[in-house]
C-alpha cells in the first residue's frame, strides 16, 4: 500500500480487490499509517481498486472513526463506478463528500 | 422450471474462495453477454452471500459452501448459494441494513447490497441447519438497452 504525505495530507492508494479476505490487514495498515503520521486529514485513493463489496464500507468507516478521534478529516477520491455504486448503497453520501474518478488525465 | 444451463461449485469456507466465486459466476454469466455494470452488480452479490456463510455461517469453524448458477429463460441468472451452518435466528432482522454479528471489518450492508444489486432476493434458514440465499438477476439483451 503506498502513501505520499503532503502539508498534513495523507493520501494512502488503495488497489486490486478489497474484499473480506483482506479487509483486515487493509484497516490495520491505513491504522498504522494514520498513528505514525498523524494526519490533519487522511485521503483514500481508490484509483486502483477493481472490486469492492461491503468490506470496502467498513475499511472507509474505521478511517473515518480513526480520524475523528484525531480530529481530522477523511476524503474519498478516483472512485471507480463499481466501487461507487456499493458505497452509494451503503449510503455513504450521507455521512461524506466524494469525489469520483477525477475527468480527463 | 427449465434452465437453460447450470453449473454447481462445492469449496470449503475459506475467505480465499471469496474472490474464487465471484470471478467463476462472473465467467458463467459471460454468456448472457452482460455490461460491465452488470457484471459488477453479480460480482458484488455474490462476494456478500459467500462473505456471509465464511463469517456467519461457519464462524468457529471450516464448512462446505455450495453455489449453484442456472440460467433461466429471458436472461436471467439465478443464483444459489447454500451452507450448513449455525443458520439466522431472524432473517428479517439480520436483512435490515447495518445489522451485524461480525467484527469491526464488518459493515452490516450485506443483505442490503444483494437486494439493491439483485432483481429478487430470497433468504431462507434453520437455526443449527443452514442458510439458503436465492437471488436473481434479469440480464437486459443489448437491442433492448435504452
Amino acid at each position: 500500500m503506498t502513501s505520499f504525505l503532503q502539508d498534513k495530507q495523507l493520501t494512502i492508494a488503495l488497489s486490486g480487490e478489497i474484499d473480506h479476505h483482506g479487509a483486515k490487514e487493509i484497516i490495520q495498515e491505513i491504522g498504522k499509517k494514520v498513528d505514525l503520521y498523524l494526519p490533519v486529514v487522511c485521503i483514500l485513493d481508490f484509483r486502483d481498486v477493481t472490486f469492492m463489496d461491503s468490506s470496502g464500507i467498513a475499511v472507509v468507516i474505521r478511517t473515518i472513526r480513526r480520524m475523528q478521534e484525531l480530529g481530522g478529516k477523511t476524503r474519498l477520491q478516483n472512485i471507480p463506478a463499481q466501487p461507487m455504486k456499493v458505497l452509494r448503497a451503503a449510503g455513504i453520501e450521507k455521512i461524506m463528500q466524494i469525489e469520483e474518478r477525477s475527468p480527463a488525465r | 422450471m427449465k434452465c437453460e444451463n447450470y453449473m454447481q461449485l462445492e469449496f470449503p469456507s475459506q475467505s480465499a474462495n471469496e474472490a474464487f466465486a465471484r470471478a467463476a459466476v462472473a465467467c458463467f454469466a459471460a454468456q448472457l453477454d452482460p455490461t460491465m455494470d452488470e457484471l459488477g452488480d453479480i460480482k458484488t452479490a455474490v462476494s456478500e452471500a459467500v462473505t456471509n456463510c465464511i463469517v456467519h455461517a461457519y464462524p468457529d469453524k471450516l464448512g462446505l459452501v455450495t453455489l449453484k448458477a442456472r440460467i433461466l429463460p429471458g436472461g436471467v441468472l439465478d443464483l444459489i448459494v447454500k451452507d450448513k451452518g449455525c443458520g439466522i435466528e431472524d432473517v428479517a432482522a439480520a436483512r435490515k441494513p447495518a445489522y451485524t454479528t461480525g467484527g469491526a471489518e464488518r459493515s452490516g450492508m450485506g443483505f442490503t447490497i444483494m437486494e439493491s444489486f439483485m432483481t429478487e432476493l430470497k433468504v431462507t434458514s434453520q437455526p443449527g441447519k443452514g442458510t439458503t440465499v436465492h437471488m436473481k438477476r434479469k440480464i437486459v439483451k443489448r437491442g433492448e438497452r435504452r
